[in-house]
């Protein structure tokens, strides 16, 4: 009788039949936890690209365009910025989502150690994560692109592949930094992370300015810098001059990064969640 | 469990033959074999860091083995991992709940780890919250729950897709009494439909009571193996007399005493003289004089066994 009988007569043949792709099972916990705990991340999400446009597009924006906007090519400075900001939002959701919540996974929480004991494996747990950092960058790629619009930013109908460029800018980061936040003990890696990388990229990688605004030598470094092949991707399509071979390269070096940072990732999880 | 996928020669549903583990140079699991019958209920004790939990992960198809051999329901864990955890329940020895996540919520989506239909595992999940006790806890996070009651979530949700192998790494550290009893129960039901059991524990009241089978390791080697009974006969007096003195003179009282019994073990607090006869054993301490403070004479538990095998008494 009871609970054991019922129970196994439940699930004495666990239907062998195709059902959800396992990674996609893994990342099905995210999308739970993420509806239970949405709200904490309304403003990063929201609020922020509100703000920022507000603030330094509408307001510097305004005594730049006093001046001289030939610096920022000729167009006013919030449209210089808005999609600099889009790339810049998009590798920080990507690298901030693929720091603490991989150590909760590991440490905190444990939930990959929960996951591995059923029939996923480590590559499952992998790209579910993957998968659900790539959904929150699109979340936010998308409000932060419909902000821009709410901000008559968007002259060109190009920019709905502004889209797909900030998610992908978003993927380059998350990847390699997964495979990072893996083989770390404690979390006050991602502050020197933060400090030393994040940051200084998302100010100086044409982000707020053009970096012809650069010394000679440290224009050569910006162009070189991840966060610059998107933020001249997003631009370019969202002010309607994509720029092909260009456009090509940006793309074509965030496409290495990503798929790089997944093998590096496959190594680091395996090493850290199998022993 | 359906036969043909057992061990065709044995009909193991675990089969280990010089098994080994090693963590770098350190050697955690020294060559061990051992069978688990379908269907049996077979336990690990040893003393902490005897390799227990690593032996326990490398059944789970979690840690792959370095050495030896390793057959789990008939397959092997270095290519079948998948298969095999898609029968396997495990219970590990700290807890993997999403704090932050209900107590439905944490069954449910393990159960879809394994891939189990929606409307099926609601009602499993139903019977699990029952089953845990913890029905009326069900929509609040794990976060703020006792350490017991998180236990019983934990081994209420490795019975979430009706495993034929379920591997307890210490389920009832932590318990209370009566949340313990709850649990052999449920176990005892486990078995009796087939489902075969594998235990640690530093509980040898539990051994006793679950166990068929059993091993105590020691230092990644397996120092003895059999029925609780045979253990006890193999390698224990029928009787056992345990003596208190005042705490100094243990050593000098188990050196004077030692003539009276086959064996004698000074522990911190107390005294035991192994001997077939407790009672005449009991006298013939007294009339040498100098009394105990207390006296007691009992029957030689699997703990005795352990504390002669390991050198180590489990209540530390
Ligand atoms: N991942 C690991 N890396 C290095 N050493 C490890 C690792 N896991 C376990 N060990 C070592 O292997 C030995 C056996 O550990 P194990 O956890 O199997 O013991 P145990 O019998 O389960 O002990 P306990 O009763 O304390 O749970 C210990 O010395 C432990 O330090
Ligand atoms: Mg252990």
């Amino acid at each position: 009788m009871s609970f054991t009988t019922s129970l196994r007569g439940a699930g004495a043949n666990p239907s062998r039949r195709a059902r959800m792709p396992p990674a996609l099972r893994a990342y099905q916990y995210n999308l739970l936890a993420y509806k239970r705990t949405w709200r904490g991340s309304l403003t990063t999400t929201f609020l922020y690209p509100v703000l920022y446009l507000a603030a330094i597009g509408v307001g510097l924006g305004h005594l730049i365009d006093h001046g001289s906007n030939q610096a920022v090519g000729g167009v006013p400075y919030l449209w210089f910025l808005a999609p600099g900001l889009l790339a810049g939002t998009a590798m920080q959701i990507g690298a901030n989502e693929s720091t603490y919540p991989v150590m909760a996974g590991i440490k905190w929480l444990k939930t990959y150690f929960a996951m591995l004991a059923t029939p996923l494996e480590v590559t499952d747990v992998l790209y579910g994560h993957l998968l659900w950092i790539l959904t929150r960058v699109a979340l936010a790629s998308g409000v932060f692109l419909a902000v821009m619009t709410a901000f008559h930013t968007v002259p060109s109908l190009w920019a709905v592949a502004a889209f797909p460029a900030a998610v992908l800018t978003g993927a380059a980061f998350a990847a390699p930094v997964m495979a990072f936040s893996a083989t770390r003990e404690t979390d006050q890696s991602f502050v020197v992370l933060y400090r030393f990388g994040i940051v200084p990229l998302f100010l100086f990688s044409g982000t707020f300015f053009p970096i012809v605004q650069l010394p000679g030598w440290l224009q050569v470094v910006a162009r070189c810098t991840p966060l610059y092949q998107g933020v001249s991707l997003c631009r370019g399509l969202v002010l309607g001059h994509p720029g092909g071979w260009d456009a090509l390269g940006h793309s074509g070096y965030l496409l290495v990064m990503l798929l790089g940072g997944i093998l590096a990732a496959r190594a680091t999880y395996r090493g850290r969640l199998v022993q | 469990m359906s036969g043909s996928e057992l061990d065709a020669e044995t009909g193991a549903a675990v089969q280990a033959r010089g098994l080994t583990k090693r963590f770098g140079e350190f050697t955690a699991v020294d060559g061990v074999d051992f069978d688990i019958q379908a269907g049996e209920a077979f336990g690990f004790l040893g003393p902490n860091g005897a390799g227990k939990t690593s032996t326990m992960r490398m059944i789970a198809c979690l840690s792959p083995i370095s050495g030896g051999s390793l057959q789990v329901l008939g397959l092997d864990p270095m290519r079948d991992g998948p298969r095999i955890r898609s029968r396997i329940g495990l219970v590990p020895q700290e807890d993997t709940l999403d704090l932050e996540l209900t107590v439905r919520d944490n069954l449910y989506l393990y159960g879809r780890y394994f891939g189990l239909p929606k409307k099926q595992l609601r009602e499993r999940v139903d019977q699990l919250l029952e089953f845990a006790r913890l029905t009326e806890r069900a929509d609040e996070r794990v976060d703020p729950l006792s350490g017991g009651m998180r236990r019983r979530l934990t081994i209420a949700r490795a019975l979430v897709s009706s495993p034929d192998l379920v591997i307890l790494d210490e389920p009832t550290t932590g318990l209370d009494p009566q949340a313990r009893h709850l649990l052999w129960d449920r176990l005892y039901r486990l078995k009796r439909e087939g489902v075969t059991l594998v235990i640690t524990t530093h509980y040898m009241d539990e051994a006793e009571q679950l166990c068929d089978r059993l091993v105590v390791m020691d230092a990644g080697r397996i120092a003895a193996a059999g029925s609780p009974r045979e253990l006890i006969e193999q390698w224990s007096t029928r009787e056992v007399v345990e003596l208190r003195f005042e705490p100094e003179g243990h050593q000098a009282h188990g050196d004077r005493l030692a003539d009276l019994a086959e064996r004698v073990e000074v522990l911190p607090d107390r005294l035991l003289l192994y001997t077939d006869e407790g009672d005449a054993t009991l006298d013939a301490v007294r009339s040498r004089g100098k009394s105990p403070i207390a006296a007691l004479v009992r029957r030689s538990t699997l703990e005795d066994v352990f504390l002669h095998l390991t050198g180590r008494s489990l209540v530390e």
